[in-house]
């Protein structure tokens, strides 16, 4: 098995192990961490894509491997934002759990909408 | 089987294995920690799939500076209070999640390995359109010239998450700066990595950014080496996060991508065409964009990592 | 050199796709930079270029009767970018451009920076995320390139997620964290999907795509994992559940983009996939799903809506309803039958006259919450007295909604009960009708007591200008009833050629 062929499946299984967690940890870090290995199956199937597609002298095709690094920049952001939103809702409430339907509400807060 | 084959099945093991864990670990600090591991064994992968330009990239941001971000998040998590564990969900939730995650990855597998062969590619026009760049780098050049739009986007997604970030700020602190990076003052260990390891990181970016053209590298590696020296800096106390208000700080995050859309406007007048660049000039053009492009990541990622601004700018 | 195929040529005016890009992006960075005040100015200044450049596309589109096309760097795919504008990126572009206008000067209002301060933290904010949400919808409407595409589709999900928690207030945070949760999601099955299709063809260009397009196995799990989604995005049922408590809490002007245009984006791209680039897949099994999804978010969301107690809430549920209307697209404009113009025409009206009714609703709520101090509907008894432009605007939205005459909503579901009659779909009839009836029940709950007597002291009067904003949109979304054939024939400019591939 070639190592890009093993790579690939690499890819899937993380595919598999991050979709698992993101669907069942209830800690939204976790998620964001489920997200990000999701995020690096979807990588590494653009890895292999490009891999198998060396040719005229490159052993690789460039431009997936372009996408895989404009993709883990944007994933790092994405993490960011979340990770930002976790800590000012656990500031805010005490509590970040998002499988709480009813979310504690602070009190007098009766208007809502705005 | 070759030795390289059995090394190659050792490392595809060991990282799903610490992918695993990471989402098995009950501990969320040990998962956090598991994945900066993983990300570093994941750049080896990228190696060996011949990708040296992503594989720093990972080492560096999807491994490096997620990793900081991850941990500072963990501790500050546990320094307000705690991490609370929350009940496991329900064994009927896990087994479905668990069937679906099953099935996507075996259906992904399935197809990845039924990929047609010989595999299409553009590795041959992104050669032929290697020479009007004057790069010698194929992954720089679909970067910053074949597709430098989605470059440039990207870019301003990064403005976008700083300014969401900061969104979170509660508002008497706006134009402050954000909490400090690290907890106390530095031991002596720090004080060194800082004497000995930022001049050094700083030499390497401006290196990577250097050689990026031609070599593995470029802006984006760049940029997050001299990201992470700063941060290293910020941890260890001996500077802290800037005011979010600071002018400075907004035209540096805005440099890049400000610099980048600024020339691939002139290029619609001056080049035939929005984003191309005038013939024999490329290269040079290139570079310009580039250094700003740097700039702005390494400004970008420590103020992401840094969080929104929680100090009010009187104190 | 290769010679460029006739397909993926540039046309004359072409660059006027990038300026409708790069007018907004280059806002945000301004707006960032000069900070305070300024990004406010900015964000109003640019409402009119951009909608100048809208309705400049739209026309050199109508006159010609062919796309406008551009390739980004001068390089035409597979290895470059190309842009596009068909009839139907056309008249999403100009319903963007009003909208966020409209939305824009409505909100001028709540998010003044305050006398006294340089800056001010959600004001600064708004100002730069509502040019963002107008960047990437322009990206989402006329991106040629999937992976061009996903960066726009990321684009939109940093602008729409913080703007529902620009309050700061608890129940706004947790919906805009569940929010984030669904939409990356989406980003990620999204980029798997697109992984696969440039592992199986070598390049992401749609109508490059189109034309080597095969039913692999590859496609077809391409094909799902990106619908899967975008359909979280887009919050169609089952994958909702995100979408009441984000657009009921966030900010008003906010709740209007999101509603009216936001999932509308990623509904396009699903749009895209689907008649753009896999028409060439047997039809039949995949369009049937995502018909009967969109027909259970009719009844679910109406149900739902008619049990919401606050009127923002209400409006949120009916956007789960009206999303489901959408999808019976796939199903009734699919294939190569003499009904499907019919059910394009519906499709596509639905969505435009959806953006106008919702956020000329989602408007008129904001104005009633501040008058009012609350949006309680069983606490309405006299306000449609004391605030008569406003409740006349939810009524007129509420047309569009009921699907009666005269308005968008009602040539809307018209056409698309057409299709399936003539289609011999009855199923897709036999929902619309119920929406229809559920949706005026959830209309009538707003309006009645409302319209019954009673005495109201409002905390403050609407201010004249932003109940004639609300109102024009709701006017607008009316009028859409009126659309001459013309109109119709226009929405198929460019889609010809995709459906001939069949």
């Amino acid at each position: 098995m070639s190592a890009s062929t093993l790579a690939g499946l690499v890819g899937a299984a993380l595919v598999g192990l991050g979709l698992y967690g993101f669907i069942v940890s209830p800690q939204p870090l976790r998620k964001i961490l489920a997200f990000n290995l999701i995020g690096n199956g979807a990588f590494l199937v653009f890895g292999i894509v490009a891999r198998k597609g060396a040719a005229a002298g490159f052993p690789f095709d460039p431009v997936p491997q372009a996408m895989v690094i404009t993709g883990i920049v944007v994933a790092f952001a994405a993490s960011a934002l979340a990770a930002a939103l976790i800590l000012r809702l656990q500031e805010e409430t005490g509590n970040v759990l998002l499988d709480s339907d009813a979310p504690a509400k602070p009190p007098g807060d009766e208007a809502g909408a705005s | 089987m070759s030795i390289l084959q059995v090394l190659d099945l050792g490392l595809a093991i060991l990282v799903l294995a610490i992918a695993g864990w990471t989402i098995a670990a009950r501990e969320l600090f040990a998962s956090v920690v598991g994945y900066v591991a993983y990300g570093l064994l994941l750049s080896i992968v990228w190696i060996r799939l011949h990708a040296p330009d992503v594989a720093l990239t990972e080492a560096a941001i999807g491994s490096g500076v997620t990793g900081v971000l991850l941990v500072t998040t963990g501790a500050r998590l546990r320094g307000a209070g705690g991490v609370e564990t929350a009940a496991p969900p329900r064994l009927s939730q896990r087994l479905m999640a668990g069937a679906l995650a099953v099935l996507v990855a075996a259906a992904l597998a399935a197809v990845v390995l039924l990929l047609p062969e010989p595999a299409p590619t553009l590795a041959p026009e992104a050669r032929e359109g290697l020479a009007a760049t004057g790069l010698g780098n194929p992954v720089t050049a679909v970067l910053i010239a074949y597709r430098s739009f989605d470059t440039m986007l990207e870019k301003v997604v990064l403005v976008l998450a700083v300014v969401g970030v900061w969104s979170l700020a509660p508002d008497r602190c706006w134009a402050g700066a954000p909490a400090p990076l690290g907890r106390a003052r530095p031991e002596g260990a720090l004080l060194f990595l800082d004497q000995a390891l930022v001049p050094l990181g700083i030499l390497v970016g401006v290196h990577l950014f250097w050689v990026g053209a031609d070599e593995p590298g470029g802006a984006f590696q760049a940029g997050a080496i001299l990201a992470a020296m700063w941060m290293i800096v910020m941890i260890s106390r001996l500077t802290e996060p800037p005011r979010v208000g600071a002018r400075w700080l907004r035209l540096a995050l805005i440099a890049g991508p400000a610099v980048f859309l600024a020339t691939g406007l002139a290029g619609g007048g001056m080049a035939g065409g929005f984003f191309a660049y005038p013939a024999g000039f490329a290269k040079p053009i290139i570079l310009f964009i580039e250094a700003f492009l740097v700039l702005s990541i390494a400004v970008t990622l420590p103020m992401l990592v840094a969080g929104p601004p929680r100090r009010s700018p009187q104190s | 050199m290769i010679e460029t195929p006739p397909a993926l040529a540039a046309t004359a005016g072409g660059s006027l796709l990038v300026l409708a890009i790069l007018a907004p992006v280059a806002g945000i960075l301004l707006s960032f930079a000069l900070g305070g005040r300024f990004a406010e100015r900015v964000a109003l200044g640019l409402t009119p270029i951009g909608l100048a450049i809208a309705f400049a596309i739209a026309a050199l589109v109508w006159r010609s009767g062919a796309p406008l096309v551009y390739n980004v760097a001068g390089l035409p795919p597979p290895l470059g970018i190309a842009l596009r504008a068909d009839g139907i990126s056309c008249v999403m572009l100009a319903a963007a451009a009003l909208v966020i206008a409209a939305a824009a000067f409505y909100a001028r209002a709540n998010f003044a920076t305050p006398k006294g301060v340089m800056e001010a933290r959600a004001p600064l904010a708004f100002w730069i995320l509502v040019q963002a949400v107008w960047a990437a919808l322009t990206i989402l409407f006329v991106g040629g390139d999937l992976f061009n595409l996903y960066v726009a589709l990321e684009l939109l999900t940093f602008a729409a997620v913080p703007l529902v928690c620009l309050s700061g207030k608890p129940e706004t945070l947790v919906a805009a964290l569940r929010y984030l949760m669904f939409a990356l999601f989406g980003s990620v099955f999204y980029l798997l999907g697109a992984a696969l299709l440039y592992g199986a063809y070598g390049t992401l260009d749609i109508v490059l795509l189109a034309e080597r397009m095969r039913a692999l196995p590859a496609v077809w799990l391409a094909a799902g994992l990106m619908t899967a989604g975008l359909l979280a995005k887009t919050a169609l049922f089952p994958l909702h559940l995100w979408l009441p408590p984000a657009h009921a809490n966030a900010p008003a002007a906010a709740s209007a983009v999101l509603s009216g245009l936001v999932v509308k984006g990623s509904f396009f791209l699903t749009v895209r996939l689907w008649f753009y680039v896999l028409p060439a897949l047997p039809g039949g099994a995949a369009e049937a799903v995502l018909g009967t999804l969109g027909s259970a978010a009719v009844l679910f969301g109406s149900v739902l809506a008619l049990r919401q107690e606050r009127l923002k809430l209400l409006i949120a549920y009916s956007t789960l309803a009206q999303i489901g209307y959408l999808f019976l697209i796939f199903p009734l404009a699919s294939g190569a039958h003499p009904w499907v113009a019919d059910g394009w025409s519906g499709g596509i009206m639905q969505t435009l006259s959806h953006a106008f009714a919702k956020a000329a609703m989602f408007m008129s709520a904001g104005l009633l919450a501040e008058s009012l101090g609350h949006d309680r509907i069983a606490e309405f008894a006299g306000a449609g007295r004391a605030m008569p432009a406003t409740f006349f605007a939810l009524g007129l939205g509420g047309l569009s909604l009921m699907g009666l005459p005269p308005s968008g909503g009602f040539a809307a579901k018209w056409l698309l009960l057409r299709a399936s009659v003539a289609a011999g779909q009855w199923s897709w009839a036999i929902v619309m009708l119920a929406g229809g009836l559920l949706a005026a029940g959830y209309v009538y709950r707003i309006l009645a007591p409302a319209l019954s007597a009673g005495a109201i002291v409002l905390e403050a009067p609407p201010q004249r200008s932003r109940e004639a904003i609300a109102l024009a949109l709701a006017i607008v979304a009316a009028a859409l009833g009126f659309a001459p054939q013309s109109f119709f024939d226009f929405l198929e400019v460019g889609r010809a050629a995709a459906t001939a591939l069949r």
